[in-house]
């Protein structure tokens, strides 16, 4: 990671760095379980049957508004230039939700239910964070 | 076998709250020790366990020894604990376990810190992974739960400031609240956005203090100077999981909780009196109480619209002010109110004839909660 990227990194981990390394591919992996399918963002063994064994599966990259805030209190320096910003939880088709920004929409026109769609943002050669945009 | 009113919590006591430089954490702790040990009538050759939840503002580890060597005590137990805003309730939970099973006969439950004059930055934190998205401190988890239970039920702001206002209004009855200026709900609903849908007004204080309680058997606790207060029920439930992997955000731990809680105790919420709800936002307390039975799911707006937890209101709830009036600090307080509505030790504040009251703590975002039942 470049040292001038002034935000805070992803809490990167043996679980999840597949996971980030797929964002800096512009593709958005989640843990499939290979024992009976269960689908999630990062963890060890799966939570509904214990198996450790899974597949990193591409989702579609298709999902809709669940919840969102607009975060006006200046909680770090380097956020402080896109306050009032939005901070929104995404359910992706394949049923897990992510948190994430909506970009490409005025924080007032967010509504539940929104139909989006993953926008790559590039914030440095080593990092990329999945972000939603409306669906086109 | 149940472990209904065989325990009593017989001393409580909570330090000066507010703005209160020059004090550490272990400062606070010790200080509401020795006052909940002195209301007990006890000693410290008294105490065998030291059960403390950890203060978030420069926690290091091992922090209920600390406590411990800062008391002159060796105790049997010495136990710190994470469950956040629930550690509380759970300290009592663990003492009670203790004493029932002969290894101890009584235990202070106690916490202290000093987040707003101590260090700053306690509670805005970076979450992991969320904060790349610039999802920092616990408003803004609060603040996703508050949207999705407008967006299930239409709660409204308003009725989310409703619970802030009568807190305000117990608050200036209280001589120890850290905010004491009358509250109305245009206040509220001028008050500059935290994370919106949440105002300032939605968020509790960052407070300094400390707060203790004693516990003791029920045998113990009829020799003793203060009336004892019999733990009639208590429960925790731990749902634990990060805000978007979550199944639902707008039911919580205290369902389950709450359940383990009242059975034990063989009431129901229309038994309770007085009632002391963890409420680290105004969103708090009214999941809290839907989830508690107090009304159906997704009509806590309504139920509390009219007022009805202020003073003079059918539910006294957050007599001392609570953590968005009294004190921000994390929920030992609200233990230490309901022993002195029970005890009538409340003045202005007092509920009359209050013979049962309902405790709560929660922590995280809402990953953590505990329930007690008490009774005088
Ligand atoms: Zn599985």
């Amino acid at each position: 990671m470049t040292t001038e990227y002034p935000k805070p990194l992803p809490e990167v981990t043996e679980d999840s760095r597949p996971f980030w390394e797929g964002c800096q591919r512009h593709e958005l992996l989640l843990q499939q379980c290979s024992r009976c399918g269960y689908r999630r963002y990062a963890s060890p063994l799966c939570p509904q049957c214990w198996s450790p064994e899974h597949q990193w599966v591409k989702a579609c990259g298709r999902g809709v508004v669940y919840t969102w805030i607009v975060v006006h209190q200046r909680y770090h320096r380097a956020f402080e230039k896109d306050l009032p910003y939005n901070v929104t939880i995404v359910e992706l088709e394949e049923g897990p939700r992510l948190m994430t920004n909506l970009v490409g929409i005025r924080n007032e026109d967010i509504r539940p239910g929104l139909p989006v769609e993953v926008a790559w943002d590039d914030m440095t050669k080593e990092l990329t964070l999945p972000k939603f945009a409306p669906a086109r | 076998m149940s472990l209904k009113d065989k325990y009593c919590i017989v001393g409580a006591a909570t330090t000066k709250f507010g703005r209160v430089p020059g004090v550490s954490p272990l400062g606070f702790t010790a200080e509401a020790v020795r006052l909940a040990v002195e209301d007990a009538g006890l000693k410290k050759g008294d105490i065998d366990a030291v059960l403390c939840k950890y203060p978030p503002t420069g926690f290091r580890s091992l922090w209920a020894h600390k406590v411990s060597q800062a008391l002159g005590i060796q105790p049997k137990i010495a136990a710190t604990v994470d469950q956040a805003g629930a550690t509380n309730i759970g300290l009592v939970q663990y003492a009670m376990m203790a004493i029932d099973a002969g290894l101890i006969t009584t235990a202070v439950c106690t916490y202290g810190d000093n987040p707003l004059s101590g260090p700053p930055g306690t509670y805005a934190a970076p979450r992991g992974s969320d904060a790349a998205f610039g999802l920092f401190g616990a408003p803004s988890g609060y603040a996703m739960i508050a949207q999705r239970h407008m967006i299930e039920y239409g709660t409204t702001s308003r009725q989310l400031g409703a619970i802030a206002v009568a807190n305000r209004a117990w608050a200036c009855k209280n001589p120890n609240a850290h905010m004491r200026e009358p509250m109305t709900i245009e206040d509220h609903q001028l008050s500059r956005y935290v994370a919106w849908p949440l105002h300032l007004l939605d968020c509790c204080l960052v407070s300094d203090g400390g707060a203790a309680v004693v516990v003791t058997s029920a045998a113990r606790a009829r020799e003793l100077r203060k009336p004892p207060v019999y733990i009639m029920g208590i429960g925790q439930h731990h749902i634990a999981w990060e805000l978007p992997q979550r199944p639902t955000l707008t039911t919580s731990g205290a369902k389950i909780s709450g359940e383990l809680a009242f059975k034990m105790a063989g009431i129901t919420p229309r038994d309770v009196d007085v009632c002391e709800i963890y409420d680290c936002f105004t969103i708090t307390p009214l999941v809290t109480l839907e989830d508690y039975g107090f009304c159906a799911k997704g009509e806590g707006g309504p139920f509390v619209e009219d007022g009805k937890t202020g003073p003079g209101g059918s539910l006294p709830m957050n007599t001392s002010g609570g953590l968005l009036s009294e004190s921000g600090m994390a929920g030992m307080q609200l233990v230490v109110e309901a022993v002195r509505q029970l005890r009538g030790e409340c003045g202005e504040r007092q509920v009359n004839g209050a013979e049962i009251a309902l405790v709560s703590g929660q922590g995280g975002i809402m990953h953590t909660h505990a329930t007690m039942v008490l009774r005088r």
